[in-house]
Formats: structure tokens, C-alpha cells, sequence
């Protein structure tokens, strides 16, 4: 089931445009990686998902039918730009956030104690929040932002201000999240943890979507027939063999290991090169490059941008 | 609007709870009480040290008549003991040696000789006791020339003292005692504690408002809440904060006064006794009759104060800070939404804070001629009744005025509320931009 979907949605500012047309789905419990270079539209989407602001155009469904402004209480938000009010106690704030989000004030204290012990911060209760430093401000909004158990959460750029440890405790936080059937919008700037955390992405680039899917189908999507091989051996001379079906992109020989890749120009089956490389050497390893998610967000980005230009 | 309700109380305990809320709030009372008490009361408190002067009279002009007091005496001494003193005057254990020479006649000079400086009071005292010794003595020599019977009590009975009463006619032709004074005293504090309130409670907001967006907390609170809403809780909030501390500075300074009242008073009936037993003892009224007639004054005040419409003046007071907060506030609260810095907001901000800076520069001629064109108008254009009205109204203000006045404010702060929103709305995600005010007239036609 779609949890979530826009169709068509434009928003306009004075001066610039920062969605046209824009149509992504969200699967129920799934995470979704909203992708982008800065200055996409990406914070306007989500604005206009949690009706921070209104879409010019175009149609918003929660769980399949139009959007309500009641709707917010089952999304959680944690901004990039985001604060606290620094002279207000920990344990107070979070008790004010979570209230307005809609909780009483009796659940909100039962489900706070439970975060704070799960993260082992009960002793900042009483603190006031400029005692405390960056990555424990984060922490404790990142439990006022699911405090609520919202079905929908939206996570820009979640991880910084964290040590690894916390990063990783956040990203544990969040799979686990998606498993009891949250589902997650996730935009960052990271791919690795895209591809780490990510069942689906969209990619906006100059207000418009230019590439979606499912994240295995888009890698596999992006790759260039390159193989990588490991070879042990005297280096032969490949050019007279490989003959005209084959490139080589790379080629490193040092003590330590000989290593090149490979680049199919016609559609020839990988047996094919193993054929020609088996006689010429003992070959370590064999395996097809699939473009990072780093790879494939540069070169689709800067192919798009390279046509807008034209 | 459960969640408006959530963000009013906290903006409005956080506040309320604060440690320099609540000194100020309770301090400030006392000190203005403290500025208008302590000299009254220390004016009606005695001088309770005993003191003796060494009195040195060769002309024998007062030999005998000085009267002494219960705390000041006189003592007369020879030559001798004059000449010792003057050469060690600690030797003596007097407070001071008063010297009449012989041509005090005709220069009108004594001397008063001390190791210390010598207080104001004992000057007086002593200066007003030779004089009239020395006038007696002209005066009963002018009338055994002329030998008029009972001159002397003729001339008494030729003093004269006047007191101009204002009596303003009430509304069933009641007279009631008034005092223009009072009224110009009251209605300038009150509508300087009106620019008070209304500045630093308008500021408050705007402070509110920055705080919220250079914390990039507001992000997190406008995905659960609408925008308006905030603006409308914190508004509301701050402006409950300056009711309540009005309320307790209403509260503390009626306390004050009625406290004050009853002092005065109870000095002032102790005066008049000493005043009357000088009077008799002596037989001379100058002295005596200017104390008594200070302290009458100030029961005389608090009678008229009585004699204003307190009510009015309080509801008046409400209404126009209600009304001009909330005017000022959404003002204010745009422009904390608009900028992004102090410096930003300071040049903003001037617009805004020059309708407030001709009320209080009119204020004192407004208090003058609460009747000319300038206080009438002043007190009707919603930017600058909230002050001048106020200041007005312990006049008298025909009710046609203060109902137009009124009209005029609440129709405004709707187009003001409205404005707010509006800029707010926008305003507050706008980071990193340098805003003028032709960028925010163009965000109040922003659609949504």
C-alpha cells in the first residue's frame, strides 16, 4: 500500500521555481531516499508534505486518499535546520513537543521514559539545553520527532552532529522503526547510507525529478559492462589479445597485486573474457562493477545539468 | 486551538517564572513607593538628638527669651566662657555657641560656631527665634509710639492666606473636588507606563519570534502547530505576562498609597499638635504654619485622587495596553520573523518605534492642553492612542472620543493581526536573505 503521493506538484516562489511537476510514492513501510543536489526543491517537498506550505498545483494522498490538515499528527518531522529553546530543561521540551504533536501529557511522559531510557539519558532530564552538546541536542530530537509514533517520518540529514557510534545507534533506530511498519522519508546528502538504509530513492534535481526507483534496479540500471579483475602472474601484453570487443579502462601493477578493469564494448558474455584473460594468467578475482549510488547521483546530476544547458 | 492553548502557557510561564520577572516585578513597586515615601517620611520623622548651644548675648537683646525645645537647648554663658570655647571647643560639650554681637541691629548678623556643620533645622530654629525676639521688640517699641489700643492684635488679624479650590462639576452636577495637577501627574505616568509596557512587552515578542527562528526550533513547532497559532499563543502569552505584571504593580501601588495615606495622616495630626503648642506657647504663627499646611496637602491629594474616575482611568489602562501591545506585538512579531540578525532588526525596527517616540515627546504638551487638536488627534490615530488617550482620560475626555478612540484601535489591530500572519508565515523559513520592506509588502500577496 502507498502511504504516501504526490501528483504534479508545483510550487513557484518569486523569481524561481522550486518544484515542477513533481510525482513520488511512497510505499508503506519502506524507507525512501529523497536525493538531490542543494537547492533542488527537496526541503520544499517535504514543507509541502507536512503542509508547512502549500503546493501551487498538484494532488497530495496519505494513505491513498487527499490529505488532511489533521494528517500532521501522524508525521514526524526532524528538519535539517533544527533547534531547541535553549533556556528550557530537556525533559520540559520534550514534554511541550511531544503535547503538541497532539499526545496528552500522560502518554507523552510514559513514552518519554521509555526513549530516554532506551538512550540512556534520563540524567539530562532536568538539564537545560545549552548544557548539553550538539550530538546529545540531536538525540533528543530525534525522540521528539517519533515520540508520537507517526506512521510517516521525515529524516533530513539525521546523522550529522553524530559520532559513529550515535550514527550508527540512529541508523539501528531507524531500520527498526521501518520493521514495526514506519514508514521513512530520508533525504541526505550521504549516498553511502543510502544505499545502506534505502529501499527506494527519487533524485530532484533543479526542481524536477529526474530519476526514481528502487535502489538495486537504478544501480544495475547505471552500470557500464566494467569488470574488475585480480590476476596473479607476469603481466602480458593485452591490447593484441583482447582484440576489439574489449577496453581496458585500468590497469595498476605493483608488488602488492595487478589489478584492471575492463570495459565490454559490444554485448559479449562474460565467459567470452574470462576465455581470452584464463590463458594469459591466474586470475583472483572476477566481479562486474555496479556504480555506487555517489557514482550514479554525479553522473546523472551532471548529465542533467548539461542538458538544461543545452 | 487546544495546541494555541499549549503554546500560550508556555510562553507565558516561562516568562512568568523567570527570577527577573518576578524582582522586577515586585521591586519596582517598592522602590517607586520607597522614592515617595521615605521623604515624606523622614520630612515627618523628628530630630530626636538632644542638643545644647552655648549662647555668648552681649547686647542682652535675647538674654533670657530664647525658648529652648525639648530637643534644643540654650544655654547662656559670660565672656569668659566664650573666649575658652572659641579657643577649645571641645571643652564645652556643646553642640554649637551662638554669638549676638552688639550691632546685630543694624548689620542683622549673629554667629553660630561649631566643629561640625551645623544642620539645616537648627539654623532655621535658631535664625527664627532671634528674628522674632528682635521683631517683638521693634514691634511693641512702633506700637507704644503710636499708642493706638490693641494694635498689636490688629496687625495679627491682618494676615492673610488663600487657597484656590478647582471644583469640576460630575455628571449629576455633583461637585467633586479636583486638581489639575493631579490630573496632569497622573495621566503623564500613566501614559509613560503605557510606552513602557507596550515597548518593552511589543519587544519581547520580537525577541520571542528571533529566538524561535535563529534556534531553528520554529521548523519543528510550524510541522505540529500553524504558523498562526504560534504567533497567536506567543502574542497572547507575552501579553498576559505585562497584564500580570500590571495587575500586581495596580495592586501594590493602591496597597502603597492607602498605606501612605494612613501614615501622612496620622504624622500630620501629630504636627498640628506641636504646631498648636508652639503657637500658644509663643504666640507667633510663621513657624508652625507651615508644617501642618504640607502634610494637609498631601491628605488634600489623596482626596482628590478619590475625586477621579479610578475606574475609568484602570479600564482605560487595560483596554489601551490590551489593544496597543497586540497592535505593536504583530508588528514586531513580523519583523523578529523577517530578519535574521539584531542589526537587521534594529533598522527595521525604527519605523515601528517613531509613532511611540512622538507619543512620549507630545506627551507632556498632550498633559498641558488636554483639549487642543493635537491631544484629540493624537489620541484617536491608533498608532499613538494607546499613549496619548491614556494620558488624557484622567481629564475628562468627552465619551464620543474615547468610544471613536476605541473603534478606530480594535479595527486596526484586526488589519495589523492580519498583516502579521501574513508576514510571519513567510518570514519565518526565509533564512539567509536580507529583507527590506518592499520584499515584506510583497509576502503579504504571497498565496499560502
Amino acid at each position: 500500500m502507498d502511504i504516501f503521493q504526490a501528483n504534479n506538484v508545483v510550487k513557484e516562489f518569486v523569481g524561481h521555481v522550486a518544484l515542477s511537476s513533481v510525482s513520488i510514492t511512497v510505499k508503506e513501510a519502506s524507507i525512501f531516499g529523497l536525493l538531490g543536489p542543494n537547492g533542488a526543491g527537496k526541503t520544499t517537498l517535504i514543507r509541502i508534505i507536512n503542509q508547512i506550505t502549500a503546493p501551487d498545483s498538484g494532488e497530495l494522498f496519505f494513505e491513498g486518499r487527499p490529505i488532511r490538515s489533521e494528517d500532521i499528527s501522524q508525521i514526524g518531522y526532524l528538519p535539517e535546520e533544527r533547534g531547541l529553546y535553549k533556556k528550557m530543561k530537556v525533559g520540559e521540551q520534550a514534554l511541550y513537543l511531544a503535547q503538541l504533536k497532539g499526545m496528552s501529557k500522560r502518554d507523552a511522559l510514559k513514552s518519554l521514559k521509555y526513549w530516554f531510557e532506551k538512550f540512556e539519558i534520563q540524567a539530562w532530564w532536568g538539564k537545560k539545553v545549552e548544557e548539553l552538546s550538539k550530538g546529545m541536542a540531536q538525540k533528543v530530537q530525534f525522540i521528539t520527532t517519533v515520540i508520537h509514533e507517526p506512521r510517516l517520518l521525515i529524516f533530513d540529514e539525521p546523522f550529522t552532529g553524530f559520532d559513529p557510534i550515535n550514527t550508527n545507534l540512529i541508523k539501528n533506530e531507524i531500520l527498526e522503526l521501518k520493521k514495526n511498519g514506519t514508514t521513512i522519508i530520508f533525504s541526505t546528502h550521504n549516498m553511502s547510507s543510502v544505499e545502506e538504509i534505502c529501499d527506494h530513492i527519487a533524485l530532484i534535481n533543479q526542481s524536477k525529478k529526474i530519476l526514481d526507483g528502487q535502489i538495486d534496479q537504478v544501480r544495475e540500471k547505471f552500470k557500464t559492462n566494467t569488470f574488475e579483475v585480480i590476476y596473479r602472474g607476469d603481466t602480458p601484453d593485452l591490447d593484441n589479445h583482447l582484440g576489439a570487443n574489449f577496453k581496458v579502462l585500468e590497469h595498476i601493477t605493483n608488488e602488492h597485486q595487478k589489478q584492471m578493469k575492463v570495459k565490454f564494448l559490444n554485448g559479449n558474455s562474460n565467459n567470452e573474457l574470462l576465455k581470452i584473460l584464463m590463458n594469459q594468467f591466474e586470475i583472483v578475482s572476477f566481479k562486474e562493477i555496479i556504480p555506487s549510488m555517489n557514482d550514479v547521483f554525479i553522473q546523472v546530476v551532471e548529465q542533467n545539468n548539461r542538458e538544461i544547458k543545452l | 486551538m487546544n495546541k494555541s492553548l499549549l503554546i500560550l502557557k508556555r510562553e507565558y510561564l516561562t516568562r512568568v517564572k523567570k527570577k527577573s520577572f518576578i524582582i522586577m516585578t515586585l521591586l519596582f513597586p517598592l522602590i517607586m513607593g520607597a522614592l515617595t515615601v521615605l521623604p515624606t517620611y523622614l520630612a515627618t520623622m523628628d530630630d530626636k538628638e538632644e542638643r545644647t548651644i552655648a549662647v555668648y548675648d552681649p547686647t542682652s537683646l535675647v538674654l533670657n527669651k530664647l525658648e529652648s525645645n525639648q530637643f534644643t537647648k540654650f544655654h547662656y554663658i559670660p565672656e569668659q566662657e566664650y573666649q575658652g570655647l572659641k579657643t577649645d571647643f571641645k571643652s564645652g560639650k556643646y553642640y554649637a555657641i551662638l554669638y549676638i554681637p552688639e550691632n546685630i541691629i543694624t548689620t542683622s548678623r549673629a554667629e553660630m560656631i561649631s566643629d561640625k556643620q551645623i544642620t539645616f533645622d537648627i539654623k532655621n530654629l535658631v535664625t527664627n527665634r532671634i528674628e522674632n525676639i528682635i521683631e517683638g521688640d521693634k514691634r511693641k517699641a512702633v506700637v507704644d509710639q503710636t499708642g493706638v489700643p490693641d494694635l498689636e492684635k490688629k496687625l495679627a488679624a491682618t494676615k492673610t492666606s488663600i487657597t484656590v479650590e478647582t471644583i469640576k462639576l460630575g455628571e449629576e452636577g455633583k461637585a467633586v473636588k479636583s486638581s489639575t495637577e493631579i490630573a496632569m501627574a497622573i495621566g503623564y505616568v500613566a501614559g509613560f507606563l503605557m510606552y513602557f509596557f507596550v515597548l518593552m512587552y511589543g519587544l519581547m515578542v520580537m525577541r520571542g519570534v528571533m529566538e524561535e527562528k535563529t534556534n531553528r526550533i520554529v521548523e519543528v513547532i510550524i510541522s505540529s502547530v500553524k504558523p498562526f497559532q504560534l504567533l497567536f499563543g506567543k502574542i497572547v502569552g507575552i501579553g498576559l505576562v505585562g497584564l500580570t505584571q500590571i495587575s500586581i504593580w495596580i495592586i501594590l501601588s493602591i496597597a502603597i498609597a492607602t498605606g501612605v495615606g494612613s501614615f501622612v495622616g496620622h504624622g500630620s495630626h501629630e504636627t498640628v499638635v506641636q504646631a498648636q503648642n508652639i503657637m500658644a506657647s509663643q504666640g507667633v504663627d510663621q513657624i508652625a504654619a507651615a508644617a501642618p499646611e504640607k502634610t494637609n496637602a498631601t491628605l488634600e491629594i489623596l482626596h482628590m485622587i478619590g475625586g477621579l474616575n479610578i475606574p475609568l482611568i484602570i479600564f482605560a489602562m487595560f483596554f489601551y495596553f490590551i489593544c496597543g501591545f497586540i497592535l505593536y506585538a504583530s508588528f514586531y512579531g513580523a519583523i523578529g520573523s523577517a530578519v535574521d540578525s539584531d542589526e537587521d532588526a534594529q533598522q527595521m525596527m525604527m519605523p515601528v518605534m517613531m509613532p511611540l517616540i512622538f507619543s512620549i515627546i507630545i506627551l507632556f504638551a498632550v498633559a498641558k492642553n488636554p483639549e487642543g487638536p493635537l491631544a484629540f488627534w493624537a489620541s484617536i490615530i491608533p498608532f499613538t492612542s494607546p499613549i496619548i488617550m491614556v494620558a488624557r482620560i484622567p481629564f475628562g475626555v468627552p465619551a464620543w472620543q474615547i468610544i471613536l478612540s476605541m473603534a478606530i484601535l480594535l479595527g486596526s489591530i484586526m488589519g495589523s493581526i492580519w498583516m502579521a500572519g501574513k508576514i510571519y508565515r513567510t518570514g519565518i523559513l526565509m533564512y539567509g536573505k536580507k529583507v527590506n520592506l518592499k520584499e515584506i509588502v510583497k509576502w503579504l500577496f504571497y498565496k499560502n
